[in-house]
């Protein structure tokens, strides 16, 4: 390892425990640890939105997907950019006039019922223990590979680094963490991007001239079918994208962390201009890589070709610029890591031991003290997983998360705002059918079972070809929300016309009162 | 919330304002204007890969090398970008809606 690249890292450590350090003494209450006190102007929290958004997997996921497999790998771009509309669209206000820090706040707003919390707690723990666990499990492979130290101690390091933000400093830190990445990461695509161009002469029609003959695939790199053959299973895929995000409990919580409406509209507008053009650039990133790294040397780095950016920023911009986007790509997983836990933690100490032990008689010191101890758990939790799963392959516990937030998370966040006759027991039955049959749909796909041995977790024939089960356990979730709702006889309008009322107008008594 | 209409006493009658023509009026058209839009930038998306799987019209090439695929998702980045503006426009004007009936509300005897 160079200097150069020690360098970087210790800075990016330095800069983030200032931070930190800054922000722990600006959180005493529940609502600084979880929302940052619902302090952040709209510029800052969207920055923090894109921290949160653009994970490791969307920097050195999606770069090393379109290196590797042209257009194909450029469908994660697509799906996660207009996923965002269905946040904007449909759940971000509503959740934010009816919320107060978790999703469970959210529907218990309807249903002030333990079961109904207990689940949406449940349903969220889970998502993030298995978003977290990839995350850790990727982090610790990219920092082995980087720094050249154990997978173990890499791992220790990360989760060290997130428990520290999130215990000293909660969302205050955390969102600062997330601002600072997303202003490196984009500076470091930008550059990289620039780079990529300017070897093609600034012509975009150039490079795909050229790409035509960069990779061994041909003309079929620029087209759709290298990767994805199966109709079903893109679509599937493409489902899980645009649906799933909008159920994911880390992003959810971003829109509690501003003052009002308003801020959060603006802060939705920085965030869709700052990830939408990170976006664009993937296809910079991939086709810089497979152009001038090439797809042998991508894939002895790395098999799943996440060291396809930083071995682009080698080849075009040297020692120095590779250890800056390797310090980047470090700083985008303790962000991304950090919004998890926090998350994680909200629904444990908030939802099932604040709301649900204590029934919400808790002081705030208390509130306070809970959430740390929370955070500790979670983090715990995820990095003994971590280390358990070193030689599992981790990528279907991404697809698992994203179908269970879609499957579980979505139809009762729709049916809760938007459906007069919902009740407990549809909402209840929403998200046990949409987690249950997540869960069920990926542990008998091909993720798990692959009659090659090495492949898969198991030897075998899987039982459904779909690598991300979507396309059926989504429409499932809504079912089952359906049917458990007209089995129920019980309704209460007059709750719902009040939801209806505070989600659409924004009203409550803090806004009036003065 | 309960705990919220505790705090100083006061209770809002939410069936008085969801009983509101205007109340009524503007739910009916945000949610038209939400879910019309939804359906058409989710079937914008979900036209890509049922177009790319079974069928070949999106491998032609459009300008130069650039096939039109790559026009496409282009031309969902831009609808994304510009459906969010629309958004938060449209937004804003609910929001004056808003405060008038709440304003309504309070006008006609009901207290905050």
């Amino acid at each position: 390892m160079s200097f150069t690249a020690i360098f970087f890292f210790v800075a990016i450590v330095g800069l983030t425990l200032v931070i930190t350090w800054w922000a722990s003494k600006r959180t005493s209450s529940a609502s600084d640890f979880y929302t940052a006190g619902g302090g952040l102007t709209g510029w800052q929290n969207g920055l923090a939105i894109a921290g949160d958004y653009l994970s490791a997997a969307s920097f050195l996921g999606i770069a090393g997907a379109v290196a590797l497999f042209g257009f194909d790998g450029f469908f994660f771009s697509i799906g996660y950019l207009v996923a965002y509309l269905v946040v904007l669209y449909i759940v971000a206000e509503p959740l934010r006039n009816l919320g107060k820090f978790t999703l469970a706040d959210m529907i218990t707003a309807r249903f002030n019922n333990a079961k109904v919390r207990g689940t949406a707690a449940l349903s969220t723990i889970t998502i993030v223990l298995f978003y977290m666990i990839a995350q850790l499990v990727g982090a610790g492979a990219l920092i082995q590979l980087l720094l050249g130290i154990d997978y173990w101690i890499a791992v220790l390091i990360v989760g060290f680094m997130m428990t520290t933000y999130v215990l000293f400093g909660g969302m205050t830190a955390t969102s600062w963490v997330q601002i600072i990445k997303a202003c490196l990461l984009m500076l470091g695509t930008v550059i990289i991007s620039f780079l990529v161009l300017k070897e093609f002469g600034f012509s975009i029609s150039t490079m795909f001239k050229e790409m035509t003959t960069a990779t061994d695939s041909g003309a079929a790199y620029l087209n759709p079918g290298l990767k994805y053959t199966d109709g079903l299973d893109t679509i599937s895929m493409l489902i899980a994208l645009v649906l799933g995000t909008a159920g994911l409990p880390h992003i959810l919580m971003r829109f509690f962390t501003v003052k009002d409406a308003q801020t959060a509209r603006s802060s939705v507008i920085w965030a869709t201009w700052i990830v939408g053009i990170f976006y664009v650039l993937t296809i910079f990133l991939g086709f810089g890589a497979a152009a001038f790294v090439g797809k042998e040397d991508i894939i002895a780095a790395n098999a799943a070709g996440n060291m396809a950016a930083p071995l682009l920023a080698e080849a075009l911009g040297g020692d120095i610029l590779f250890s800056f986007v390797c310090a980047v790509a470090f700083a985008t997983i303790l962000a991304v890591v950090a919004g998890l836990v926090l998350s994680g933690a909200s629904a444990l100490s908030h939802d099932i031991y604040g709301q649900i032990i204590k029934k919400g008689k808790i002081t705030e010191k208390e509130q306070v003290l809970a959430a740390r101890i929370g955070s500790i758990t979670i983090a715990v939790i995820s990095i003994l997983l971590a280390l358990g799963a070193q030689t599992l392959n981790v990528a279907f516990l991404v697809s698992l998360a994203f179908c269970i937030a879609g499957s579980a998370n979505l139809p009762v966040i729709i049916y809760t705002i938007y459906w007069k006759r919902f009740n407990t027991a549809g909402a209840v039955t929403a998200m046990l059918t949409g987690l249950i049959s997540a869960l069920v749909l990926v542990a008998i796909s091909p993720n798990v079972w692959n009659p090659v041995e090495g492949k898969a977790i198991f030897v075998g024939e899987p039982l459904i070809m779909l690598t991300n089960p979507a396309l059926i356990s989504v429409p499932l979730g809504f079912l089952g929300g359906f049917i458990g709702t007209l089995l129920s006889k019980e309704s209460d309008e007059s709750k719902y016309r009040e939801v209806d009322v505070k989600a659409n107008t924004g009203i409550s008594v803090q806004d009036v009162s003065h | 919330m309960a705990n919220n209409q505790a705090k100083k006493g006061v209770v809002i009658d939410y069936d008085a304002i969801a009983n509101q023509e205007s109340f009524k009026a503007l739910v009916r058209r945000k949610n038209s204007f939400l879910w019309s839009i939804t359906a058409i930038f989710l079937l914008a998306y979900m036209m890509l890969p049922i177009l790319t799987s079974y069928t070949e019209i999106l491998h032609q090439k459009a300008f130069g090398e650039i096939t039109w695929v790559w026009i496409y998702s282009a031309g969902l980045f831009i609808m994304t970008w510009g459906l969010c503006h629309l958004y938060v426009a449209k937004a804003n004007s609910f929001d004056k809606e808003a405060k008038a009936i709440i304003a309504e509300y309070e006008n006609g005897g009901g207290r905050l």
